[in-house]
């Protein structure tokens, strides 16, 4: 087995007439979680769904447990082990909350373990269990989009800013059920502005700009390293 | 897992008005049912249009709730729908003419087997023509609105002239079976049999989409998939799959519309579903686009204000549904329950 959990090579996306990536070179180490950084509107947000197949790679390889998944179609990588929670949540507001989480899961049912666990995580959830998810608040939709996500094991987690815009508290509950998500052996792939979430959970980072990966390396390097944090982003993470 | 710092959100009391709001839709039935009586005064009169509009509406649901799902899903404006409301009323009607001696006996049991067969063809038949018609016609331009709707009004001109190809250019009249014809009397009001059983088939079948909507894991994948079909298929299910699926028994259920309307009628012809289409139209639009239930609602609204006005002032009866629509548009601008609001 690889150490590898996923790996993308010379990868090139275009949104209409925009070529958003411009080469990207990636790698996510199993059952580490792994920061993607850079400043707005470098294409992170674009790396995160052209692996999760919501765009598709004009050229370039993406390797996913050792498997070539750049032509495969949405679906079939989320049944391969890779769950997304996409950075505006994608909560389904008509359904209730019980029903989102029902979707999480491809059997069909949730496992009674599996949703003490989330539930104890996430206690909101449970309160509205039978209340549409539309009428959550914020860092609650934020909440059951991770445990929806978390409603079977997956391999690789691909989690686009899950603290934006909410309080501390809850930012907490956040980092602590990813914390434990990572204890399980699972690997995840962060997109994260809030630099103390990024230093207390990241293992390894990679930073962009312009549609390129243009730093890898440990995040602890990163997080102490205020010349590289400038020279990288244009600011000192602390800033943020 | 470590518990989470506690916050124990509570239920907020919801005002009368906030429920009001919510429940309006539903209660606007009522409302015009009531408003019914009132303006047309004699209670028999009402009850013989009241049912009436039922049947009417009930027939309109059943065409309408395969579009608002298949826009729904998969952002289809489905002007071909109405060919397969025409397709089916021309194989029911096919079928029943060659079952001619079940449906000219006096029995209750050969005149529903009859029928039934007529429907079970009619479904069929359009059922595959829609698979057909999603894979050549649809298919090949997803996400183009204006493409979508230039090939889907030319595949219903296609296929109305097929019918006429096959069954000729005349309008066919049909005689309904023996025991649906006449009328039973109730509290001195006269209502049609036939008008009774499409109210009868209208409420079964809505009831069986609620409960597969509702209470399955396929009806949870389609309400999601209205909502946010990207998000689905992130989710690891087979969202093409589903909407083919959709298609199918959304042109199928049109099928069954086009031989119930036949029957409604006793004459059907190639531009039948076409003309539909106006009133399925309406419903979809005024329900809400992706809601089967907001279709169920905006059909019984058609059905009996049209009834209403016809019987109250005749002039007015071909406008009240543009008015109707034009109201609640003006109301609610994504029509009474919308599902699809982001679209």
């Amino acid at each position: 087995m690889s150490d590898l959990i996923l790996s993308l090579k010379d990868v090139h996306t275009d949104i209409a007439q925009y070529h958003i990536l411009q080469g990207v070179d990636l790698q996510v180490p199993r059952g580490q979680v792994t920061m993607l950084l850079g400043r707005n509107g470098v294409g992170k947000t674009t790396t995160l769904k052209t692996i999760m197949g919501q765009w598709t790679a004009k050229s370039g390889e993406i390797l996913y447990d050792g498997q070539d998944i750049t032509r495969k179609p949405v679906f079939a990588r989320a049944r391969a082990g890779i769950g997304f929670v996409p950075e505006d949540m994608g909560i389904f507001s008509d359904l209730t909350v019980e029903e989102n989480m029902a979707l999480g899961s491809l059997s069909g049912k949730l496992e009674p373990k599996r949703k003490d666990w989330l539930l104890n995580a996430f206690p909101a959830l449970g309160t509205f269990w039978k209340s549409e998810a539309g009428n959550l608040s914020g860092g609650q939709k934020q909440m059951l989009s991770i445990a929806r996500t978390m409603a079977e094991d997956r391999a690789l987690y691909l989690i686009d800013e899950p603290t934006k815009g909410l309080a501390p508290a809850i930012i907490s509950t956040m980092a602590q059920a990813l914390r434990e998500l990572k204890a399980q052996g699972a690997s995840v792939l962060l997109v994260e502005q809030n630099f103390s979430v990024a230093k207390a959970l990241g293992d390894s980072a990679a930073v962009m700009d312009d549609g390129r990966v243009i730093w890898t390396g440990v995040m602890a390097e990163l997080s102490e390293n205020k010349g590289l944090q400038e020279r990288l982003m244009g600011l000192s993470m602390e800033a943020h | 897992m470590t518990a989470a710092p506690d916050h124990r959100p509570t239920f907020a009391n919801v005002s009368l008005t906030e429920r009001l709001d919510e429940a309006m839709p539903l209660l606007l039935i009522p409302i015009l049912v009531v408003l019914g009586f009132v303006a047309i005064g004699a209670p028999a009169s009402w009850l013989t249009l009241t049912v009436s509009g039922l049947a009417m509406g009930m027939m309109i649901f059943i065409m309408a709730s395969g579009l608002t799902l298949v826009f729904g899903l998969m952002d289809v404006i489905n002007f071909g729908h109405g060919a397969f409301v025409s397709v089916g009323a021309f194989v029911g009607v096919s079928v029943l003419i060659a079952l001619g001696d079940w449906t000219g006996a006096a029995s209750l049991l050969l005149n529903m087997s009859a029928v039934l067969l007529a429907v079970i063809a009619a479904m069929a038949v359009t059922g595959i023509m829609g698979w057909g018609f999603e894979r050549i016609i649809v298919k090949p331009v997803y996400g183009a609105h204006l493409k979508q709707i230039l090939v889907t009004v030319g595949g219903l001109i296609v296929i109305e002239q097929l019918i006429h190809v096959i069954w000729g250019p005349d309008e066919i009249f049909i005689n309904r079976p023996e025991t649906l014809k006449g009328a039973v009397t109730f509290a001195g009001a006269a209502m049609e049999k036939y008008r009774l059983l499409a109210v009868g088939i209208g409420l079964v079948l809505f009831v069986a989409m609620r409960v597969v909507l509702r209470r399955t894991k396929i009806g949870l994948i389609v309400r999601a998939g209205v909502e946010n079909g990207p998000m689905v298929e992130a989710l690891g299910y087979r969202l093409r799959l589903v909407f083919v699926g959709v298609f199918i028994a959304g042109s199928a259920l049109a099928g069954l519309g086009g031989v119930m309307w036949g029957l409604y009628q006793e004459v059907i012809t190639a531009g039948m579903g076409e003309r539909m289409m106006v009133l399925v139209f309406i419903v979809a639009i005024i329900g809400g686009l992706g809601s089967v239930e907001g279709a169920f609602i905006g059909a019984l609204l058609v059905g009996l204000l049209q009834n209403y006005v016809a019987f109250l002032e005749p002039k007015l009866a071909l406008v009240s549904n543009i008015a109707l629509m034009t109201a609640i548009l003006m109301w609610r601008p994504q029509g009474m329950m919308p599902v699809v609001k982001a679209k």
